[in-house]
């Protein structure tokens, strides 16, 4: 029965900015079912962030439906912010303050209690490998060492959906190994991945179902190796290309 | 509950960790009130204690002249250094674009043969008005005293100038009057004027009695600490524009709001907790200046600083400074897109509105339209009240009227400051 819930359900999606400047969505839908690793993907542009950002209620949509396990985003009330974590593409916390620090306060903004926050604290700081500078100021770790901090926060509250825009540009391989192992245990145990990147091999690793998105539309959507064969391509950057085309694309 | 005090302990870090905007908030501002203080008292001390250099020359060699320079001399102001009857002017313009002195006197030549000209001519007119013949009344009219020359430095400000030139007038009217009396008795008596009764006429003036006007009752008169530490508090309180200012921007930028939006908690605990944070800070602020002005100034030179007898008035004036202070300084960061704009704007708004709400200029001294201008300005308001608890003793009560108007416009910055938020699709 819980199965049957959608993570995310948008039907009719209507937006545009102000002046008609930079994407606009119009009739756009898009089911994500619960429990998946899904993939958004598309040029710069196309429309990835806009739509994560309604989908996290930071942008009202003009029209149509949003839901996240089948509660209105539009009320964006605070049982919608409970169900889902965000890791945006900027380090999106206090660079003054250590991991801990930056912890014990998106923590308890996040609703959890200082035994919570405690408890969490030391498990995902030990996961993501930062248990030795975890009293540390931030500002003075390296990208990779941010970008673990960054995802640290969008989890410490256990979101029944994680939303993460690129969650490993501009890392190492071995961050970006640690970050993506991290995310198939977050899903083994339940949690909804909705990931956009530009890194199309690290996607095809962790994506069981992907769409693609070019202004404003969702031009593809099915399971990865679905796809592949109905395409017949055998890499999704491959696919990418082929439905998103080659020219340059300019996101001002 | 546990929200706020989560989010008060993290801004608490940030601003700890914040060493610029500490020094903006504490150093700046301490260093501003003792230099301020200084310059004021010391403009107090150049009336009262200090002298003022002047350069005089005599070019007369009678008796009036003699007389002037020993007028001048007694008026207390001045420290005088004579020069040479013949000293040029090219000598004296090189001495004050020295800073030698800031003014020089030259008293002309024929000054004593044309005061005495001029009383005996006066006195004639007086004895012939009583019915009487006047032996001097045949004294040919020489014509008006050439006047004294006041050379200065233009660096000298000219209300300076004008106090000294009201002391010269009264230096020189003694002089005359002296030598008018002298002439009138000599006619009348024909015997010269006994000094004991010359003294009485001359020197039994009715003395001036300045008295400050104060709520409170205290006749104590306020010194250059009682008026500029809360003038310069003020201005301490709203300069943590920077930091607060900087703050909500940082927020911004870095995409830390849009973080917290995402998460089940009203933005309005973040507003609340920076609002109490800064105020706290406010009050540190205060504590700290107003104690410097009570231990620090008496060991500088300077006059100590003595509280109103109303602590809790102070508490309140302090608490609502520091609340609208907060007010303008969220208001300003949440329209500012950049640290650069939110710095630059701030930093001369505070300016503006400290110089028309009379912290730099007293509001009494502007014209009407500036006076009407000041009324905006939050800074006015403070510093009425302030002046109302520092300067005259008044209590709370009496300073009420100042804060409803300080309240009101910090509630405009508060609305403005929720409707840019708003706006920004921050809340």
């Amino acid at each position: 029965m819980v199965n049957d819930v959608l993570a995310v359900n948008i039907e009719n999606l209507g937006f545009h900015y102000p002046g008609n400047d930079g994407v606009t969505f119009s009739g756009l839908n898009l089911k994500v079912k619960k429990g998946q690793r899904f993939g958004l993907f598309g040029p710069n542009g196309a429309g990835k962030t806009t739509l994560l950002s309604i989908m996290t209620g930071l942008i009202s949509p003009l029209k149509g439906k949003v839901e996240l396990l089948g509660h209105n985003v539009a009320k964006h009330n605070n049982e919608v912010n409970h169900l889902f974590g965000f890791v945006p593409q900027d380090f999106s916390f206090y660079q003054e303050l250590s991991p801990v620090e930056n912890l014990a306060f998106f923590g308890a903004w996040a609703g959890l209690n200082r035994h919570e926050i405690k408890t969490k604290t030391d498990e995902l700081l030990h996961i993501l490998g930062l248990d030795s500078v975890r009293n540390k100021q931030v500002d003075k770790f390296s990208g990779g060492m941010k970008r673990r901090v960054n995802l640290a926060i969008g989890v410490i509250h256990n979101p029944q959906i994680l939303i993460l825009d690129e969650p490993t540009v501009g890392v190492d391989v071995q961050t970006r190994h640690a970050i993506i192992s991290y995310l198939h245990e977050l899903n083994k145990n339940g949690t909804t991945l909705i990931y956009t990147s530009h890194q199309l091999s690290e996607a095809e690793g962790l994506c069981e179902e992907v769409a693609l998105i070019d202004s404003g539309e969702i031009i593809a959507q099915n399971h990865l190796e679905a796809l592949l064969i109905e395409h017949k391509k055998e890499s999704l950057e491959g696919l990418f290309l082929e439905l998103t085309g080659k020219e340059y694309r300019n996101d001002v | 509950m546990y929200k706020l005090w989560a989010t008060l302990v993290k801004d608490f870090r940030v601003l700890w960790r914040d060493g610029v905007g500490l020094a903006l908030m504490f150093v700046m501002p301490i260093t501003l009130v003792v230099v301020i203080t200084d310059i004021q008292n010391s403009t107090f001390q150049l009336i009262n204690k200090n002298k003022l250099p002047i350069l005089l020359v005599n070019r007369d060699t009678g008796a009036s002249g003699r007389q002037l320079v020993e007028a001048i001399n007694k008026i207390g102001m001045f420290a005088v250094l004579q020069l040479p009857q013949n000293q040029d002017e090219k000598t004296i313009s090189d001495s004050l674009r020295k800073k030698d002195a800031l003014m020089s006197v030259v008293i002309p030549a024929d000054f004593t043969r044309k005061v005495v000209a001029k009383s005996k001519n006066t006195a004639g007119k007086a004895l012939t008005s009583f019915g009487l013949q006047a032996d001097s009344a045949a004294q040919k009219d020489l014509g008006e005293i050439d006047p004294l020359t006041l050379y200065y430095n233009p660096v000298l400000q000219e209300s300076l100038r004008l106090s000294v030139k009201g002391a010269l007038q009264s230096a020189l009217q003694l002089v005359e009057s002296r030598q008018t009396l002298r002439t009138l008795y000599f006619d009348i008596n024909e015997k010269p004027l006994p000094a004991d009764l010359e003294g009485q006429m001359l020197n039994n003036k009715a003395r001036i009695n300045d008295m400050p006007v104060s709520i409170g009752g205290s006749m104590k008169p306020p010194n250059a600490a009682q008026h500029n530490v809360p003038a310069w508090t003020i201005f301490a309180m709203f300069f943590i524009i920077m930091s607060l200012g900087g703050s909500v921007v940082r927020e911004k930028v870095s995409g830390s709001f849009i973080r917290l939006k995402t998460l089940p908690t009203s933005y309005l605990v973040g507003m609340l907790s920076k609002q109490i944070t800064y105020i706290i800070v406010t009050f540190i602020q205060a504590a700290v200046i107003f104690s410097l002005g009570i231990w620090l100034f008496p060991h500088i030179n300077l006059p100590g600083l003595e509280l109103p007898h109303d602590l809790f008035g102070l508490f309140i004036v302090t608490l609502l400074t520091g609340w609208c202070a907060v007010s303008f300084a969220i208001c300003v960061g949440v329209f500012s897109e950049t640290h650069q704009q939110n710095n630059g704007f701030g930093a001369i708004a505070i300016v503006i509105l400290a110089a028309i709400g009379g912290l730099m200029v007293p509001t009494f001294s502007m014209d009407t339209s500036l006076k009407a201008i000041a009324n905006f300005s939050p800074m006015h308001w403070c510093l009425e009240a302030y002046y109302g608890l520092f300067l005259q003793n008044g209590k709370l009560g009496d300073v009420v009227s100042y804060l409803v108007p300080l309240v009101l416009i910090t509630l405009a910055f508060q609305l403005l400051a929720l409707w840019g938020l708003r706006r920004k699709n921050l809340i």
